[in-house]
C-alpha cells in the first residue's frame, strides 16, 4: 500500500498473519486465488498435480494477512489458511513497499 | 373439535370415504390441483385437515402436487394427493421419482373418460396401464382397485400401509363412479385400523450410515430429514449410500433389487375376490365398478343353469399371475369386461397362455357396461 | 435437461480424496503442508466427492463454498438443513453437501421443498439450482412458492444457458447471444430474474456474483434468518459453454468482467436491474420486506377451522 502520508495509527494496529496450506491434487487450475489475492502471495507453480494442473505456491509466507479471500474464492477447496498470530501493521507496509506491488 | 377418527356407520361417496380413509390410518399432509371428478378428495381434506393439526395446500398443477407429496414424506408425514386421467399424467415423472428414491406416498386416481379433456365427469377405467408403465423406466408399481365407497376407505387404508411397507408411491386406481357414489361406509375404531409405522434406522446417525442399505425383504428403513442421518437422496441410479453412481452395475443392483422388493413380496400385496369360482366354466375376470356391472350378468347366466363365477381384481398390480394360470387350466374361458378399449384382458390372456379362451367386452367409457353385453360374452364362451 | 451426459466419473470405490487427504498425493514435503490435511470446510462435503465435476474455473464451486459459509455464519443447527435441488449443473450441488440433501426432478425443487417444509416446519429448508432449472421448467413453482412465500431460501445461479446439456439457450439468455439452440444469436426477450422473484413476492431480493464471494456468504446467513422467501440470484461464468460460445474469455477473464463491470446499488428497484450479453452488471439487495409467511397464514386459519368459526 503506498500512502501519501503515513496513518497516525500505523504502529499501533496489528495485522493479522496467514499461513496457507493448498491441496494440490483438488486444484484445477483457475488461477482465481493467485489473481485475486490483495497481496499478490501466490503464483502459479510450474509442477503438475495428479490430473495435469498446476498448482498454486506461496511465494512468501510473510505477505500473507489472513484475509482469506483465496480460501473463499477457490471453487475446488483446495486451499485454505490458518490465522497464525499478528504483527504491526507498520512491518507489514515495509514488506510490500519491497517488494513493489500495489 | 372434530375428531381424528369418524368411527361410526356413514351415508359418504366414494371420494370422501377415501379422504377419511387417510385421516385414519395417520395421512397428515394433503397436496393437490381440482380435478374432476377427484375434487371431493381434496375438498374434504381441506376441511378435516387443518381441525387436526394437518397440512392441506392447493398447489399450483399436478407436477408440483406430487414434488409436494415426496418432499414432505421426507419431511416424515404420511402425505397423498388425489387427481384424475390429465393429473396422472403429469404427476408420471415425479412417481417415477418417488419410485426411485423409495419415498412412500399414495396418489388417488378417479379415472375418467380420455384420452386428453375427454369426459371430466364421466366414468372409465382406462389409466390401468398407465399406472403400471406410465413413468419412463424399468420398475414394478403396487395398484389398487376400489369397487364401493366402503373399499375406498379400506383399500386407502391399505395403500398407505403398503407404500410404507414397500416404500413406495401406491396408486389407488378408483374410477368416477366408485368416487361419486354415495353408499354405507363403516367407519371402524382407531385401534381397528392397521397402520404401519414408518420402519426407522435402527443404528444412530454416523458416518458410516447408509440409507439404501436394504433389510432382508429388500426394503430399506427410512430416515427423516432433519434426524441427523443426512442422507443424500438422488433420482439418479444410486448406490448405498445415495451418491450417484452412473454405471451399468450400479443400474444392474438397484433395478433389481426394486423391482424384487415387490415380485419377491407379491403374496403380502396380491389380493382378490372369488365369488362362485369353483367348479365355474366361465369367469369373469374384473375390477373397480365393472365387476359390480358384472354381477347383473352373471347372476342371470347363474340363473339360466350357467356356471359362471367372478375374479374380482382388489390388487391390478401386482397382477395375480399365478391364479390366473390356475384358473386358465380349468375353465372354458375368462370374460373381460372393462371401461376401455382392452388393458388388463392382455394381462389375463398372457397368463392363460392359450389354455383357454380370453374374450374382452371393451367399452370406451361415458357410462358403466350394459350387462346384457357381458352376458351375451359369457354366454359366447361358454358354448 | 438430464444428467445423460454428466460428467461424473467417479469409480465407485476408488474414492481419490477422503476427508483425510494426507496420502492422497496431496502431500509433500513442503513447509506449507500439514500432517493431516483436511479443508476446513471437508466435514460439510460428502467423503469421496471432492474433487467435484464442475468445470476448471465454474462458479459453482464457489456458490458451494459460499452456501456452506452462509449456513455456518447464520448460526443454523446442521441437522436442521436441508437442500433441495434440481437437475443441471447447479442441481448437482446437493450431491456434495453432507446434510439432508435432495436431488429431484427438472423444475421441481420448490414444490418438493414446499412439502419437506410444510411437513417438518423446524426445517431450514434451501432451494440450489438453477437459471433454467428455476425460470424455465420450474417458473410456474417459482412464482408460486414466491407468491405464497413460503420461509425458505432460493438460491439461482444464472449462467445464462443449460450448461450441463452443452449450452443451449435458457429463458435467462440475452438478446443476440450465440448458445447451441441459438446459433445466429439469442432473439428472445430475457427474464430479469429478481424482477420476476420480487413481481412474484419474494421478501428479499438480492443478486451477486461469484466474485462477491464475501457479500454473498453475508446475504446467504442474512436470508437464511430472514423469513419468507428469500431469492438470491448468484452471476456465474460458464468458460466451457456461453463464455466460450460468446467469447467472453477463460474463467479469469470472466471473473474481471465481474469485478469491473458490476456496479453495487442497494434498494433498487428490480425492474431496473436487466442484463444484456455482457453489459454492465447491477448487483445489491434489492428488496429486504416483511409479509405474513405462508406458514402464519395457514395457522391462522387452523385457528378459525379448530374453533368452528367460518
Amino acid at each position: 500500500m503506498k500512502y501519501w502520508r503515513k496513518p497516525l495509527d500505523t504502529d499501533t494496529i496489528e495485522v493479522p498473519k496467514g499461513k496457507v496450506y493448498i491441496l494440490e491434487n483438488r486444484c484445477k487450475g483457475c488461477k482465481f486465488c493467485v489473481e485475486f489475492c490483495p497481496r499478490k502471495c501466490l503464483e502459479v507453480s510450474t509442477k503438475f498435480n495428479e490430473k495435469g494442473y498446476h498448482p498454486p505456491v506461496l511465494k512468501n509466507e510473510a505477505d500473507c494477512i489472513a484475509c482469506g479471500f483465496c480460501e473463499l474464492i477457490c471453487p475446488d477447496f483446495a486451499i485454505y489458511l490458518e490465522e497464525k498470530g499478528t504483527r504491526p501493521a507498520g512491518e507489514v507496509k515495509k514488506k510490500s513497499e519491497e517488494v513493489g506491488a500495489q | 373439535m372434530s375428531p381424528d377418527i369418524l368411527t361410526g356407520e356413514h351415508f359418504i361417496n366414494g371420494n370422501t370415504a377415501s379422504a377419511e380413509g387417510a385421516i385414519a390410518v395417520g395421512c397428515r399432509f394433503f397436496a393437490g390441483y381440482p380435478i374432476t371428478p377427484s375434487t371431493e378428495v381434496a375438498e374434504r381434506m381441506s376441511r378435516r385437515l387443518p381441525q387436526l393439526g394437518g397440512t392441506f395446500i392447493q398447489m399450483e398443477d399436478e407436477l408440483a402436487s406430487m414434488s409436494a407429496i415426496l418432499g414432505a414424506s421426507w419431511g416424515g408425514a404420511k402425505s397423498m394427493t388425489a387427481t384424475s386421467g390429465p393429473g396422472y399424467s403429469l404427476m408420471m415423472e415425479n412417481i417415477g421419482l418417488g419410485i426411485m428414491t423409495e419415498t412412500p406416498t399414495v396418489v388417488v386416481n378417479v379415472m375418467r373418460g380420455g384420452p386428453s379433456t375427454g369426459l371430466p365427469t364421466l366414468v372409465a377405467q382406462a389409466d390401468v396401464m398407465q399406472a403400471r408403465w406410465g413413468s419412463h423406466g424399468a420398475y414394478e408399481v403396487i395398484a389398487l382397485a376400489p369397487a364401493s365407497p366402503q373399499e375406498m376407505f379400506d383399500m386407502t387404508v391399505r395403500a398407505f400401509n403398503l407404500s410404507e411397507q414397500f416404500r413406495l408411491p401406491v396408486s389407488v386406481l378408483s374410477d368416477e363412479v366408485v368416487g361419486h357414489m354415495t353408499e354405507k361406509v363403516v367407519i371402524p375404531t382407531q385401534d381397528k385400523v392397521p397402520i404401519y409405522a414408518r420402519r426407522k434406522p435402527k443404528e444412530p446417525p454416523s458416518d458410516s450410515y447408509r440409507p439404501y442399505q436394504a433389510d432382508a425383504d429388500g426394503v430399506p428403513p427410512m430416515a427423516n430429514a432433519g434426524s441427523g442421518y443426512h442422507m443424500h437422496v438422488t433420482g439418479l441410479t444410486h448406490d448405498e449410500r445415495g451418491y450417484p453412481v452412473i454405471t451399468a452395475a450400479a443400474q444392474k443392483k438397484l433395478i433389481q433389487r426394486l423391482c424384487d422388493k415387490i415380485r419377491k413380496n407379491r403374496d403380502k400385496i396380491i389380493q382378490y375376490t372369488e365369488v362362485d369360482t369353483e367348479k365355474a366354466d366361465v369367469i369373469v375376470v374384473s375390477y373397480g365398478i365393472s365387476a359390480r356391472t358384472s354381477w347383473k350378468a352373471i347372476r342371470t347366466c347363474q340363473k339360466h343353469g350357467m356356471k359362471v363365477g367372478q375374479l374380482k381384481l382388489d390388487t391390478i398390480w401386482p397382477f395375480p399371475e399365478e391364479r390366473i394360470r390356475e384358473l386358465a387350466g380349468m375353465v372354458r374361458g375368462f370374460v373381460v369386461p372393462e371401461l376401455n378399449m382392452g388393458q388388463i384382458v392382455y394381462e389375463v390372456e398372457r397368463c392363460a397362455a392359450g389354455k383357454c379362451k380370453t374374450v374382452l367386452v371393451p367399452h370406451p367409457g361415458g357410462e358403466i357396461h350394459d350387462p346384457l353385453d357381458i352376458y351375451k360374452a359369457i354366454k359366447e364362451v361358454a358354448k | 435437461m438430464s444428467d445423460r451426459c454428466a460428467k461424473d466419473e467417479h469409480p465407485d470405490d476408488a474414492s481419490t480424496v477422503h476427508r483425510d487427504t494426507s496420502g492422497v498425493g496431496g502431500v509433500h514435503d513442503h513447509d506449507h503442508r500439514k500432517e493431516e490435511h483436511t479443508h476446513p470446510m471437508d466435514f460439510l462435503l460428502r467423503p469421496g466427492r471432492i474433487p467435484h465435476i464442475w468445470c476448471t474455473g465454474c462458479g459453482l464451486g464457489v456458490v458451494l463454498t459460499a452456501f456452506l459459509n452462509g449456513v455456518k455464519k447464520a448460526n443454523i443447527p446442521y441437522d436442521d438443513v436441508s437442500v433441495v435441488s434440481g437437475i443441471g449443473c447447479t442441481g448437482r450441488i446437493a450431491g456434495y453437501i453432507q446434510l439432508d440433501s435432495f436431488h429431484t426432478t427438472h423444475g421441481r425443487a420448490l414444490p418438493f421443498a414446499t412439502g419437506l417444509k410444510l411437513a417438518n416446519p423446524k426445517l431450514k429448508v434451501s432451494v440450489i439450482s438453477g437459471d433454467g432449472d428455476l425460470f424455465a421448467i420450474g417458473g410456474n413453482h417459482l412464482i408460486h412458492a414466491a407468491r405464497r412465500n413460503i420461509d425458505m431460501l432460493v438460491l439461482c445461479v444464472n449462467n445464462f444457458n443449460y450448461g450441463m446439456t452443452g449450452g443451449q439457450a435458457a429463458p435467462t439468455t440475452p438478446v443476440s447471444a450465440k448458445t447451441q439452440t441459438s446459433p445466429y444469436g439469442c432473439w428472445e426477450h430475457p427474464f430479469n430474474l429478481p424482477y420476476v422473484a420480487a413481481a412474484s413476492g419474494a421478501v428479499y431480493v438480492a443478486r451477486w456474483t461469484v466474485l462477491h464471494a464475501k457479500r454473498l456468504v453475508e446475504s446467504i446467513a442474512e436470508a437464511l434468518n430472514h423469513r419468507g422467501l428469500s431469492f438470491i440470484e448468484v452471476i456465474s461464468q460458464c468458460p466451457t459453454n456461453y463464455d466460450r460460445s460468446n467469447k467472453g474469455g477463460e474463467a479469469l477473464d470472466l471473473m474481471h468482467f465481474f469485478e469491473n463491470k458490476t456496479v453495487v446499488r442497494n434498494g433498487i428497484d428490480p425492474k431496473d436491474a436487466d442484463i444484456g450479453l455482457y453489459t454492465p452488471i447491477t448487483c445489491g439487495k434489492f428488496v429486504d420486506i416483511q409479509k405474513e409467511t405462508y406458514d402464519c397464514g395457514y395457522d391462522r386459519m387452523c385457528t378459525l377451522a379448530k374453533g368452528g368459526k367460518k
